[in-house]
């Protein structure tokens, strides 16, 4: 069987669902990110997959790089602040930490 | 190539500059680890740069950074006199917000963490002015996430109450989900045009038939993430939190800024990739496959009565004023809605006037609550007589924000509601009159609570400095003014409407 750009983006479309599913249903600030990440992952996945069955030329797989940083970057700020909650509240629960309310 | 470069970095100078401020800034705090109240001051003095040459690019309309391939006339970013017109608002508002930012006492309070502050403010401004003229799916992406992230921490920076963490956590999740959906968004709409630049895409609907469920998606995927940036309903949760929860001036910068790089990302988005022509009147007929004017106008009504109703019990100043924020989003995509040059017209000039009360307004409730150290309702009772000149003021912004006349947020919503009813969406225009009376409760309600009500103990008069009376009368004089003569404000913006594309 060969494997081809629809192989890709089933995986793409399961990666997607899972993150979804992972931000919806997990209650973890730390579980809720990983969730955000398949997401980034997914769209990877579909850059490369499209740039290079589609005859697109390479773009798709630089854009993949920048996203690959960015996720980097989001990670790092994400994590750092995560920790700040951490400091305040001892715990990284996100529906306990609410104190701001209608 | 190198000649490329330079012309290509002669079109983006305003952005060179905060580049370069930034750095600055982040070199300065290295420097005067002792003193650091110059900081501010180079923030100003290059956002005031920046703002010069983002004046004298108003009638350039080019191109920046053009692929290799150059058999076609576009790039990464369109500059153009609409783009030019965001800058100069977006500058002239970060120029307040460091004033603003310099007269509050929680910026004060964290002065040796000041050198990051405003290098993070100055990230913002960067990710703001690259968004407003970003024509290329992965610019737009990317200048995003730069506003998002320095946002982010900006939210939560001043650490002095638990609040601030929360805002912070909230605006970080919010965030990170909403782009990502728009990563995955904009990765299906590359797969299905097999470019990532707006015009290039507009060719490719053009004349190629698509798959209608999966471009949909596409595209509801990728205005989650704009939607989040002008807090639409229904992807405005993060709001009211992170409202209340950040510290005073940033919210005041939320409000305004990154409210507007997010129109006019939304419009350029909307504009360049999904036109089929202009008519002479000024109108677009769109691309058939998506239906945006429904697609706005549900959003934009959704948007205005949550934010309108809900804003009717707030006790905390912010709080109602984020709603209130939420409910002129709303008034502002209707602008959108009509897609024609008239309403975007109405958009520009909204946010032009929407600048002057919004800052006026949050700048006052940061003036109280310096001295009394909280945004509720019930510390303003009888505060009109206590400080005669603040209740006077704050009451001119607020009625200004419900657009009565003679005021300048009058003309700018008449514009709205005139181009409105210019598309013959006349249930629309109604349901936004109707918006626009509940709106008048809420507002009204701090002027009853100022002058009216009667206080347990009197509030004692809050002396003013001279420089935070010049910046008030700074906002308010032309909240007043443009309400009387508002020819040269609606000159500016009507000069200002060229969109690169097609």
């Amino acid at each position: 069987m060969e494997v081809g750009l629809n192989h890709f983006l089933i995986v793409s479309t399961i990666l997607f669902s899972f993150g979804l599913y992972g931000i919806v249903t997990r209650k973890n600030a730390i579980m809720v990110l990983m969730g955000v990440e398949l997401i980034l992952n997914a769209a990877n996945i579909n850059f490369v997959a499209f740039s290079s069955f589609g005859n697109f030329g390479i773009n798709g797989q630089l854009y993949a790089l920048f996203v690959i940083i960015l996720a980097a970057a989001e990670a790092a700020i994400a994590l750092a602040i995560v920790l700040n909650i951490y400091k305040t509240f001892s715990k990284v629960n996100i529906d306990e930490i609410n104190n701001l309310k209608d | 190539m190198l000649e490329n470069l330079i012309t290509d970095a002669n079109l983006i100078v305003p952005e060179i500059i905060v580049a370069v401020t930034l750095l600055l800034v982040v070199l300065f705090d290295l420097i005067f680890h002792k003193d650091k109240s110059i900081i501010p001051y180079i923030g100003i003095v290059g956002l005031f740069a920046a703002l010069y040459y983002a004046i004298q690019g108003l009638p350039q309309n080019s191109y920046a950074f053009t692929t290799a391939a150059t058999s076609h006339q576009y790039g990464l970013l369109a500059i153009d006199s609409f783009g030019s017109y965001f800058k100069i608002l977006i500058l002239i508002t970060s120029i307040l917000i460091i004033f603003f930012s310099k007269a509050s006492s929680e910026i004060q309070r964290i002065k040796d963490r000041s050198g990051e502050y405003y290098a993070l403010i100055m990230g913002m401004v960067l990710g703001m002015l690259f968004m407003v003229s970003a024509s290329d799916l992965i610019i737009i992406y990317l200048s995003v996430e730069l506003l998002s992230l320095s946002s982010y921490v900006l939210a939560g920076f001043t650490k002095l109450r638990d609040r601030n963490s929360e805002a912070s956590l909230k605006y970080l999740i919010y965030g990170a989900v909403s782009s990502g959906l728009m990563l995955f968004g904009i990765s299906l709409l590359y797969g299905m045009t097999g470019n990532t630049n707006l015009i290039a895409i507009n060719t490719v609907l053009r004349n190629s038939s698509i798959n209608i469920l999966t471009y949909s998606f596409s595209l509801i995927l990728i205005f989650v993430g704009i939607g989040f940036k002008i807090s639409a309903v229904p992807f405005h949760f993060w709001t009211p939190d992170v409202y209340e929860g950040s510290p005073i001036s940033i919210t005041a910068f939320l409000s305004v800024a990154s409210k507007a790089a997010g129109f006019a990302l939304l419009i350029r988005f909307i504009k360049t990739a999904f036109i089929l022509n202009e008519t002479d009147s000024g109108s677009w007929s769109m691309i058939e496959f998506f239906d945006w004017q429904t697609f706005i106008i549900i959003i934009s009504i959704l948007t205005m009565t949550l934010g309108n109703f809900v804003a009717l019990w707030q006790n905390n100043l912010k709080r109602m004023l984020a709603y209130s924020s939420i409910a002129h989003a709303g008034y502002m995509l209707l602008g959108v809605a009509v897609l024609s040059n008239q309403g975007i017209l109405a958009v520009m000039i909204h946010f032009l006037v929407y600048m002057l009360m919004n800052i006026g307004a949050f700048y006052i409730v940061m003036l109280i609550a310096n001295k009394t150290g909280s945004e509720d309702i019930d510390d303003y009772n009888r505060l009109g007589y206590a400080s005669p000149f603040l209740g006077v003021s704050l009451s001119i912004f607020l009625i200004s924000l419900t657009g009565l006349p003679p005021l300048a947020g009058f003309i700018s919503k008449l514009y709205i509601f005139l181009a409105v009813i210019d598309a013959k969406l006349i249930t629309v225009a109604v349901i936004a009159v109707i918006n626009s009376v509940v709106s008048l409760y809420y507002y009204i309600r701090v002027l009853k609570h100022m002058f009216l009500k009667k206080a347990d103990q009197e509030p004692k008069g809050l002396k003013l400095a001279p420089a935070e009376i010049v910046f008030v009368l700074i906002l308010l004089i032309p909240t007043i003014i443009f309400g009387l003569y508002f020819t040269p404000m609606i000159e500016f913006a009507r000069n200002s409407l060229s969109i690169l594309g097609y």
